[in-house]
């Protein structure tokens, strides 16, 4: 199964890497873009979709600073 | 007195820190793949890059074979030292509270910086005095220190904070000028700055480092005594 | 006989860059049409960039010979003996073209490149130094650049764990278009663990090591591939960019060294340009032997790759080995150990011949010899242009400036501001031998086991080059000596970057010729021989050639770590003195270009020997213990060393010009306080050391070290002209000059 996991920083930490892109945009022109974040996108196939959690937890994220959102894709999408 | 180095395959400072560890005793290097810790009597996780860090600091080499003896050893007492990557290690690992993140001017900085000693007794500064300033080079990305709000008011408490950046040193962005922490039961400690890197004048443009190394010798000689 | 299906055509090896009469050559050293193998990998090792057809003659023309010279040109890298047993290997090597794509990738997989270079020899590297140009930093492409330059050294070098101890950078209007990226490494290897590349043994296996083969930087080659795959967008979706891994190379680097210290290899040689092809090839060309390899045994990261685009993917992170049969499973044990991947791929043979199959079918056969060492070399033609070939840039500064606005102008100008924002991104620690950090002093400074120390530098000012390529190139040769001289080293030996145009262009060919002429009577004079170097040609943006650019790199030697000086003056009461053969001119100068002046043709003559006499003696005082402080004039010249000085050692300065350091020119003032030229010094110690100096070489007192403000007065005759800036505006015009392209 194909899955998709989400990594972004924790709401209320510092995201310096979302303030600059927040910053860059109006420079180039693009307006009214605001709240910012620069996160991580893990792909992967997996046989037991339960264990995403679980690796998450261990090793993709780490819930002290970031939270992660775990999406199941069709087979092939 | 006997340090063990940890020696990952992208590790960049281990064989520096072996060396520093000599000015105050015996030191080799623990291969990552290794569980036998070989006789040390206090552990350093070094600086560099581990297993690459593409995922996140640290995060890979905590569950490597030696970094499982670590946590044995330093669960039953033993002394852990965790500089730079080794801190990020230390703390994905749990043995220390909180975590290291981007710094906030997001680029790789590289910088003489002056530490403030908040505790000088505890294993790692009882060579220096409270309140005195060491002047030791930092160089990382990865180095804005995070600990929520709860969990810094539990290490005020206890005693955790042990070294702080002076002011206009923290260019990584640090909450509460946080530089170096130590665990409740005082015997292990990370910090992103280098304090093998101090430990000749001619190289390193102070020696201050070196008490961070001399306190390890001397808080395991007084166990031993 | 190889598979001759689909034969490409003239039409073919015009794309890949061959000229028609040298395809017929190719077909005559085959007797027969090549292949699309053989095609792809002529194309390449008959390419200026492996063949040197333009500048080999020339090459030809450089010392090469000295008492410390260990390997010279022609290996991966050169090494000079530094005594207590070991070698300094060393060699500067160019990525201008990708970085000017992907200036991150570009200037990583540079750095990954010559790093590679020193550990094919047996070196541990120790450091790394870059010199970069772009063009002026007002512009939002070399911003880009710049940046991505940077924080792409910056990635490769600090993640691997060789500190990046010096460098320079400069920008000009002619780099806009086609910016350069110049990186320099050094590694240090006992004797006996030097290896070089030469395959032999036939029954000997090859052996490839590190990361597996993709259609990384197939680039060119690719249209040999549209017959067979048959669709346009299949060629889109070939990369051109390398991307680099630090994590990898390390891994190779510690694998190599291991192999090498378990005395596992009979050669080593890394993959750089064209792959597989060139190494291959070259080891065997070397040896004087063939090699036979099977691109089916190849690690692939992508399937379905043909044989031509396994001969010449430029996937980095590579090495390849020659190894007696006995010895490959202890070779696969290592390879494990570090996590690195490796295949036997080939045999040494003894046919002559490079033999090319995908499992056991053979689909390339060329004699070695006819690849290697039978490319055509050509005659430059060489005239001197005309006409000015680049134009002045915008005034900046009015020609009425007052001295002290000219210095602070100079000070904060993109060329000559502090690098810190630039040497904080690097790390220049690590490995624990860095006794001088970047802009500590004129050298980078790296402590030996035995006490002893090794100084390096790197240099090259295109702008004075472009005026005259002769004296420009002298010119070059001699700061880096004299950076050299003012930590208290001896130069031991050479490496250079050649960077110019076309030179099937008469002009640039001149510029080349000329250039190389200066070199090498610069490195005679200096008993500095050439180790090792590159050419990088066609370096052209639609508005031109670049300025000339032969990037000198140097290491030198001193017997005592401890003893070596700063840049910056240490001791309020020290007397300042010129030492050297010093006469300032504003050609070519920095003052000349802010004031959007042209360049001028030619330089003053420049006396090398007694240039050489200079540094012998500056050397000699530092090493002595005599000098507070020594620093060389360069850019900005006598004023903006001395402000470089106040503004190191945080004290001030008190100094007088007495005239007759200009006499009688209508910029006299100027001259004497912002001329350029070879040869002088600015060095602060006591009085009787310095008085001690003045028997062995010109010496002129200028002033007083000490207090809060950088105070000059030129005496001209009658009139007195006077500069009088503080610590502060120093400082800030210095340190806030590049901070702001960083922010």
């Amino acid at each position: 199964m194909r899955a998709r996991v989400l990594i972004r920083p924790k709401a209320g930490i510092l995201d310096p890497q979302g303030v600059a892109v927040e910053r860059a945009l109006p420079a180039l022109g693009f307006a009214g873009a605001s709240n910012v974040h620069v996160g991580r996108l893990v792909e992967l196939d997996v046989d037991d979709a339960a264990q995403l959690r679980p690796m998450c937890e261990k090793l993709l994220a780490n819930p002290l600073v970031e939270d992660y959102e775990v999406q199941l894709l069709d087979d092939g999408g | 007195m006997k340090f063990g180095v940890l020696q990952f395959p992208g590790s960049c400072d281990e064989v520096d820190a072996v060396e520093a560890a000599r000015n105050v005793g015996d030191a080799e290097l623990i291969w990552h793949r290794d569980r036998d810790l070989r006789g040390a009597e206090a552990i350093i996780v070094p600086g560099g890059f581990s297993y690459g860090d593409y995922l996140r600091a640290g995060a890979i080499a905590r569950f490597s074979p030696a970094m499982e003896s670590v946590i044995a050893f330093a669960r039953d007492g033993g002394l852990v030292l965790g500089i730079c990557n080794g801190f990020q290690v230390l703390c994905e690992a749990h043995l220390l509270p909180g975590a290291l993140l981007p710094n906030v001017n997001l680029r790789f900085t590289s910088r003489q910086v002056e530490l403030d000693v908040v505790r000088g007794d505890t294993a790692f500064t009882r060579a220096c005095a409270a309140g005195q300033r060491l002047s030791i080079p930092a160089k990382h990305s990865w180095g804005r220190y995070y600990a929520d709000e709860a969990t810094r008011r539990a290490m005020d408490e206890s005693g955790q904070v042990v070294l702080r950046y002076a002011p206009g040193h923290n260019f990584n962005g640090s909450v509460d000028d946080i530089a170096a922490v130590r665990n409740d039961a005082g015997n292990v400690f990370g910090l992103m700055p280098h304090p093998e890197h101090a430990v000749d004048e001619l190289i390193g443009g102070s020696a201050d480092g070196l008490s961070i190394f001399e306190s390890m010798r001397l808080a395991v000689e007084g166990t031993h005594a | 006989m190889p598979e001759t299906a689909t034969l490409p055509t003239v039409d073919d090896a015009l794309a890949l860059g061959l000229t028609r009469d040298e395809y017929e050559l190719v077909c005559d050293k085959q007797g027969r049409p090549p292949n699309q193998v053989e095609l792809a990998m002529y194309s390449l090792l008959w390419s200026e960039h492996c063949a040197y057809k333009h500048s080999r003659k020339l090459l030809r023309t450089l010392p090469t010979d000295g008492p410390h010279v260990v390997m010279g040109p022609g290996e991966n890298a050169g090494a000079v003996d530094v005594g207590g047993g070991l070698v300094c290997a060393f060699k500067v090597e160019s990525h201008n073209h990708p970085s000017a794509v992907e200036p991150f990738q570009g200037a990583a997989t540079g750095v990954g490149g010559i790093l590679r270079d020193i550990f094919a020899i047996g070196a541990r590297p120790i450091a790394v130094l870059d010199s970069l140009r772009f063009g002026e930093p007002s512009g939002a492409r070399a911003r880009y650049l710049l940046d991505g330059a940077v924080s792409g050294i910056a990635h490769y070098g600090n993640s691997i764990g060789v500190p990046t101890v010096g460098g320079e950078v400069y920008f000009e209007a002619p780099y806009e278009q086609n910016c350069l990226v110049n990186a320099m490494a050094l590694g240090l290897a006992t004797r006996e663990r030097l290896v070089r590349s030469a395959a032999t043994g036939p029954g000997n296996l090859i052996v490839l090591f590190g990361a597996s083969t993709g259609r990384d930087g197939i680039g060119g080659a690719s249209v040999l591939a549209s017959a067979e795959l048959g669709g346009d967008g299949e060629q889109d979706r070939r990369p051109t960019v390398q991307v680099g891994d630090p994590f990898e190379e390390k891994k190779l680097l510690e694998c190599s060294l291991e192999l090498l210290d378990r005395r596992l290899l009979v050669s080593l040689q890394d993959l750089g340009a064209a792959g597989l092809t060139s190494s291959a090839s070259e080891m065997a060309s070397k040896g004087e032997v063939g090699i036979d390899l099977d691109v089916a045994r190849v690690p692939l990261r992508e399937p379905g790759m043909e044989p031509f685009e396994i001969m010449v993917s430029e996937s980095q992170e590579r090495m390849l080995c020659v190894v007696e049969p006995q010895n490959v499973e202890e070779v696969m044990g290592v390879c494990e150990k570090w996590e690195v991947g490796g295949a036997a791929i080939g045999t040494v043979t003894d046919s002559g011949r490079m033999r090319v199959l995908r499992d056991g079918e053979l689909v390339g056969d060329m004699p070695v010899r006819a690849l290697v060492d039978e490319c055509p070399l050509y005659d430059l033609r060489p005239e001197k242009p005309a006409e000015a070939l680049y134009r002045p840039g915008l005034a900046t500064v009015a020609p009425d400036a007052s001295a002290g606005e000219a210095l602070l102008a100079l000070l904060s100008c993109a060329n000559l501001a502090s690098r810190r924002p630039l040497f904080e991104r690097y790390d220049s620690i690590v490995q624990s031998r860095t006794v001088r950090r970047p802009q500590e002093a004129d050298a980078a400074v790296l402590a030996l086991p035995d006490g002893s120390a090794l100084a390096v530098s790197i240099d090259c000012n295109g702008r004075r080059v472009a005026a005259d390529p002769y004296r420009g190139t002298i010119a070059a040769v001699l700061e880096c000596a004299a950076n050299l001289a003012c930590v208290g080293a001896e130069p031991l030996g050479t490496t250079n970057n050649l960077n110019f145009g076309n030179p099937e262009k008469p002009h640039i060919a001149w510029q080349l010729s000329e250039s190389v002429r200066g070199l090498g009577e610069a490195c005679r004079a200096l008993d500095a021989p050439i180790v090792g170097g590159n050419v990088s040609l066609y370096n052209e943006g639609a508005t031109g050639p670049i300025y000339p650019t032969p990037v000198i790199g140097m290491v030198g030697r001193m017997p005592d770590a401890r003893d070596c000086a700063q840049l910056g003056f240490a001791r309020a009461g020290d007397e300042i003195a010129l030492v050297g053969p010093f006469t300032p001119s504003l050609a070519a100068s920095e003052l000349s270009k802010l004031r959007g002046e042209p360049l001028p043709d030619g330089l003053p003559e420049i006396d090398l020997a007694a240039a050489a006499a200079a540094h012998a003696v500056v050397r000699d005082a530092v090493r002595d213990g005599e000098l507070s402080s020594a620093h060389d004039i360069a850019e900005g010249g006598l004023a903006v060393a001395l402000a470089e000085c106040c503004v190191a050692g945080g004290l001030g300065a008190t100094v007088e010009l007495a005239q007759g350091d200009a006499p009688g020119e209508a910029d006299a003032v100027a001259t004497a306080l912002f001329g350029e030229g070879s040869g002088g010094f600015v060095v602060s110690g006591a009085p009787e050391a310095l008085s001690g100096l003045s028997a062995f070489v010109s010496l002129r007192r200028l002033g007083t070290v000490g207090g809060e403000r950088l105070a000059i007065e030129v005496v001209d005759g009658a009139r007195r002209t006077a500069l009088e800036l503080t610590l502060v505006d120093l400082s800030a015009a210095y340190s806030e000059g590049l901070a702001e392209f960083f922010a």
